[in-house]
């Protein structure tokens, strides 16, 4: 009965998505007031059904109701209750419903948060959030509904994927879905403004803060992703170029390209055509990503179950948006009108460099991901492309995006005093490479050409950041107020831009110095290695709620001191029949330790793998610092918006939206 | 006109992906094909003190059916098999890959045994120079012993009738000095 | 029906999961063939997984390659050979370093394509934006 109930809020969710749609859309084209007033009602009632049938196919999966096929499929009874609540997007048809929910979250937040913008605008951004929500909705009802029925109703359920029982099924794709939606809020403004017809630079200032929430949450999204394959797998590898992790990395790619793009429109009116471009471009790679995972096209350790009968669907709502937002911006672009020039060493340029440098790198990525298609297609063989691949060929096309980051930080807007920029730039440049060359040389012996470029790299971007800001206070007398007065914006860029120095370091030294043994071992044994001293102390049998397990125990002694007791199961998940290694980690700033349970071997010993990782963490590090910094950026905006509205509204005036 | 470059380049990607669409991306086309068999000289499943000798199929066309008794996809083909065979003249051997001697002859004995003989590969030493690695799969050698056609997974009557069969009849009928 | 391949592939993938993989460690006379085994293991493909490497995987065929390789490796053959061998047996697919051939020089090539196309065409933006400008003065 139930059940029957989310079908139908499914349905009713849809004539809602088709309402936002339709009536804001030609009510803005008509002026229609009564049309376009219609937007928020008919968004929130939206989010509304969409909420009560996720909500059911929760209660479904914490009561057990096998009756249900998507719930037989992904648990079980003795699956714990968080489980069966994460289980909800453990598989395709409940990840969709997921999709769905946060689109409509994404939705009526643009809806709640939209007061300064003309109305017409926002029932244009509501409607195209609202189109993309019937696509969806449409694509759940005819081939991926969750509420599909099981008969005749199996006692108990197929139980959910070992890999999945684990915290990083909690966290990892709600987060990342919230990146990949939320650049619909990106795209709807983009198209928003297209189909207004003059792409005057308001819309960049609105669609700012929107982006870049969507991009931190991309951010962490594939950060979670990354730390979640490291410390389940059971192998110390934190990325594979797999591709649907390369689904993740393309539009964070275009997503940084935006963010940077959008400022460049916002403040100086300049690269409107290319902005939205991006924008658009983002919101086609997140569409890409769902159907890369759900197609079948391409083998993924992520895959869902495929069909191709649900990639044709979502290829063709792939062509429908992407076609007919490419076919609008061909329509609409040649009217756009620049208001901007800048000299040949300025911001302007650097940012310009930005995109197009990451515009290549994420063609770099795609390019490998799709190859063996185009191979396959052209009938010219069958071949891979993995890691070996893009490690060899990603590294050279940052490369020069590094360089320029630290350049373009430290350029002024429109233009540069040519000889002075150069001056300040040959001195920090030096200052790297030495310091860089230093650090590399002292401490590490092997491996390191590569070791120096990572860590110059890294101080590179690091010093001119800093530099910026040494710049902003040192003519100032009052150093506490320079320090205040300086916008939440800048303080936001530099904490970001020094993320993704930290995560450099942290990419460089942990691929180029993680050591790694594989050895047998006897209760008692002790192994040497890298410094530490590894102790088995005993191998114990255990059963969890849902897995029979064997677990080590090892005591890890550095200098006679014990520094901490790891453990390793090897668990066996009794429903599939499937083992999985739960590995022990101990987590340190500048290392990980890392043990990993492997097979049984005859005579009673196990094999066992020990790793060290130096400095792995500093790859997530650097990815919160890049969220904060993106965090402190809309802090500002959304601040300085407010005070400008205020002062509209006391002074009685038109808001005069100053650019800054 | 540089503003419809976007529109063109993505409906080349999207072309791109229909074709893809119609294609198994885990589907590992063999580079075996048109080349001699991999010898192999393997004891055989029934009488471990005989052996078959990967030249003694030459002469006449011969089907390699790699099976074992733990693939679950097996024990679907396995009837079809043991019809086919029933209905056609074939020279079916089997490859028991990686699987325990008495486990392989429980399942035949209780599945039916159409092969005219299977070699036991326990190792799977020959396997990996078949290259096989998703059982079931099935090589058609011609009479002079060159692997001419590979079918990875199960075969059903579709394959069998539409490719298969009409594959077998074809090289019959070839000659060779 | 390509739907059911894939579901009976995936099935067999997990039971050979199951049966304990025989996960004795390899012992290398040499530091230098050990890091040519590992670097190997790293480059092939498991055929039988959705995508991971043969240091990546449990199942049974990943064990016989990997232990193939280790015998190689110990008969002297070299990096070159033992790919060879693999590719002569599997295709081309097996490797995840994709040979350069006819068939892959616009993977090789391209992003470095991409890299001087993107040069030029920032260039050239600036360029005519600041011509354009100059104009309008």
């Amino acid at each position: 009965m139930i059940v029957e109930l989310g079908n139908i809020s499914l349905i009713a969710a849809l004539a809602m998505a088709i309402m936002q749609c339709v009536f804001p859309i030609l009510g803005a084209a008509k002026g229609n007031q009564t049309w376009m007033s219609l937007a928020r009602p008919t968004a929130r009632l939206q989010f509304l059904f969409v909420l009560i049938a996720f909500m059911i196919l929760v209660y479904s999966f914490l009561v057990n109701d096998f009756s249900i096929a998507y719930v037989a499929n992904n648990s079980n009874t003795l699956l714990p209750w968080f489980y069966r609540f994460s289980a909800v997007w453990g598989a395709h048809e409940g990840s969709l419903l997921l999709w769905v929910l946060i689109l409509n979250i994404w939705t009526i937040a643009v809806t709640f948060f939209s007061r300064h913008l003309p109305e017409h605008f926002l029932s244009r951004v509501i409607g195209v959030m609202g189109l993309v929500s019937i696509g969806f909705l449409l694509f759940m009802l005819f081939t991926s509904n969750p509420f599909e029925r099981l008969f005749p109703v199996p006692v108990d359920g197929a139980d959910l994927n070992p890999l999945l029982q684990d915290i990083g099924l909690i966290i990892h794709p709600p987060i990342l879905y919230m990146g990949y939606v939320g650049f619909s809020v990106a795209f709807s403004f983009a198209i928003a403004a297209l189909l207004a017809g003059n792409l005057d630079i308001t819309w960049a200032r609105w669609s700012r803060p929107w982006t870049l929430l969507a991009w931190i949450f991309l951010t962490l999204g594939i950060a979670l992703g990354s730390w979640w394959a490291y410390y389940e797998l059971g192998w110390g590898g934190w990325w594979f170029w797999d591709p649907v992790e390369n689904a993740s990395f393309m539009p964070w790619l275009i997503g940084t390209a935006l963010i940077h793009s959008l400022a460049a429109t916002d403040k100086r009116g300049i690269f409107k055509n290319w902005t939205i471009l991006l924008a658009i471009c983002a919101f086609a790679l997140s569409l890409l990503g769902t159907f890369l995972v759900r197609s079948g096209v391409l083998t993924s350790v992520h895959a869902f179950a495929t069909d191709p009968t649900r990639g044709i669907f979502i290829l063709a709502l792939l062509v429908i948006f992407i076609g007919s937002s490419l076919v609008l911006y061909a329509m609409r672009a040649p009217s756009t009108k620049t208001t901007g020039s800048f000299e040949i060493l300025s911001r302007e340029t650097f940012l310009l460099f930005n995109s197009i440098l990451l515009l290549v790198a994420m063609l770099t990525v795609l390019l490998g991901t799709i190859y063996p298609l185009i191979i396959e297609a052209l009938n010219l063989g069958k071949l891979s492309v993995g890691a070996p691949y893009f490690n060899a060929v990603f590294i050279p096309v940052m490369t020069p995006l590094v360089i320029f980051l630290g350049f373009g930080v430290l350029s002024k807007w429109k233009q540069n005093n040519f000889i002075k920029f150069l001056r300040k730039m040959r001195a920090l440049l030096i200052s790297s490479v030495l310091i860089g060359v230093c650090i590399g040389a002292v401490f590490y012996a092997e491996n390191q050409l590569k070791s120096i470029a990572g860590i110059v790299a890294a101080l590179w971007i690091s010093f001119t950041s800093l530099y910026s800001l040494f710049i902003k206070i040192k003519d100032k007398k009052d150093k506490i107020i320079a320090f205040k007065v300086i916008p939440y914006s800048f303080y936001g860029m530099l904490i970001a831009h020094i993320g993704f120095a930290v995560s450099i370091t942290g990419i460089t030294i942990t691929s180029q110095h993680s050591v790694d043994i594989h050895q047998r071992m006897k209760v008692n044994d002790k192994i040497e290695f890298a410094d530490y001293k590894f102790h088995l102390k005993d191998l114990e049998i255990l059963s969890g709620p849902n897995y029979q397990a064997t677990e080590a125990v090892v005591d890890v002694i550095k200098k006679d001191q014990l520094i901490t007791t790891l453990r390793s199961q090897k668990r066996i998940y009794t429903v599939r029949n499937m083992p999985m290694t739960e590995a022990g980690i101990d987590a340190g700033f500048t290392r990980d330790i890392y043990i990993s349970l492997g097979e049984p071997l005859d005579d009673g010993a196990w094999s066992i793998r020990l790793y060290h990782k130096p400095f792995v963490r500093w790859i997530w590090l650097g990815a919160i610092l890049m969220a904060i910094g993106g965090l402190l950026a809309i802090i500002d905006r959304r601040y300085r918006l407010h005070k400008l509205v205020k002062k509209a509204s006391s002074n009685n005036n038109e808001a005069v939206l100053t650019t800054k | 006109m540089r503003y419809l470059f976007p529109l063109v380049i993505f409906a080349g990607l999207a072309t791109l992906f229909v074709f893809g669409l119609q294609n198994d991306p885990r589907y590992v086309p063999s580079p075996l094909i048109n080349k001699a068999a991999p010898e192999f000289i393997l004891p055989t499943l029934h009488k471990p003190d005989q052996n078959i000798n990967i030249n003694d199929l030459k002469g006449k066309v011969s089907i390699i059916n790699v099976w074992a008794s733990w693939c679950a996809a097996c024990r679907i083909e396995h009837p079809l098999l043991n019809n086919y065979t029933r209905k056609h003249q074939l020279n079916l051997y089997g490859l028991n890959y990686k699987d325990k001697r008495s486990d392989a002859l429980q399942w035949l004995e209780n599945l039916g045994n159409p092969y005219i003989e299977s070699a036991y590969d326990e190792i799977g030493t020959v396997g990996i120079d078949y290259g096989v690695y998703g059982v079931p799969e099935t090589f058609i050698l011609d009479k002079k012993g060159t692997i001419r056609y590979k079918h990875i997974g199960p075969i059903d009557d579709k394959q069998f009738n539409r490719i298969i069969m009409p594959l077998i009849t074809k090289l019959e009928q070839e000659q060779h000095p | 029906m390509k739907i059911l391949p894939a579901i009976l592939l995936f099935i067999y993938s997990l039971l050979s999961n199951f049966a304990y993989a025989n996960d004795e460690p390899v012992i290398f006379e040499n530091k230098n063939l050990e890091e040519r085994y590992y670097f190997l293991i790293e480059e092939i493909r498991c055929l039988v997984c959705q995508n991971q490497s043969l240091a990546d995987s449990n199942a049974p065929l990943a064990q016989d390659l990997r232990n193939e390789i280790f015998k190689m490796i110990q008969a002297n053959k070299s990096n070159i050979e033992i790919m060879e061998f693999l590719v002569e047996r599997y295709g081309d697919f097996i490797l995840y370093r994709p040979p350069l051939k006819k068939n892959t020089w616009l993977l090789w090539f391209g992003p470095f394509l991409f890299l001087v196309i993107g040069f030029f065409v920032a260039v050239f933006v600036i360029k005519k934006q600041s011509r354009e400008s100059q104009e309008n003065k």
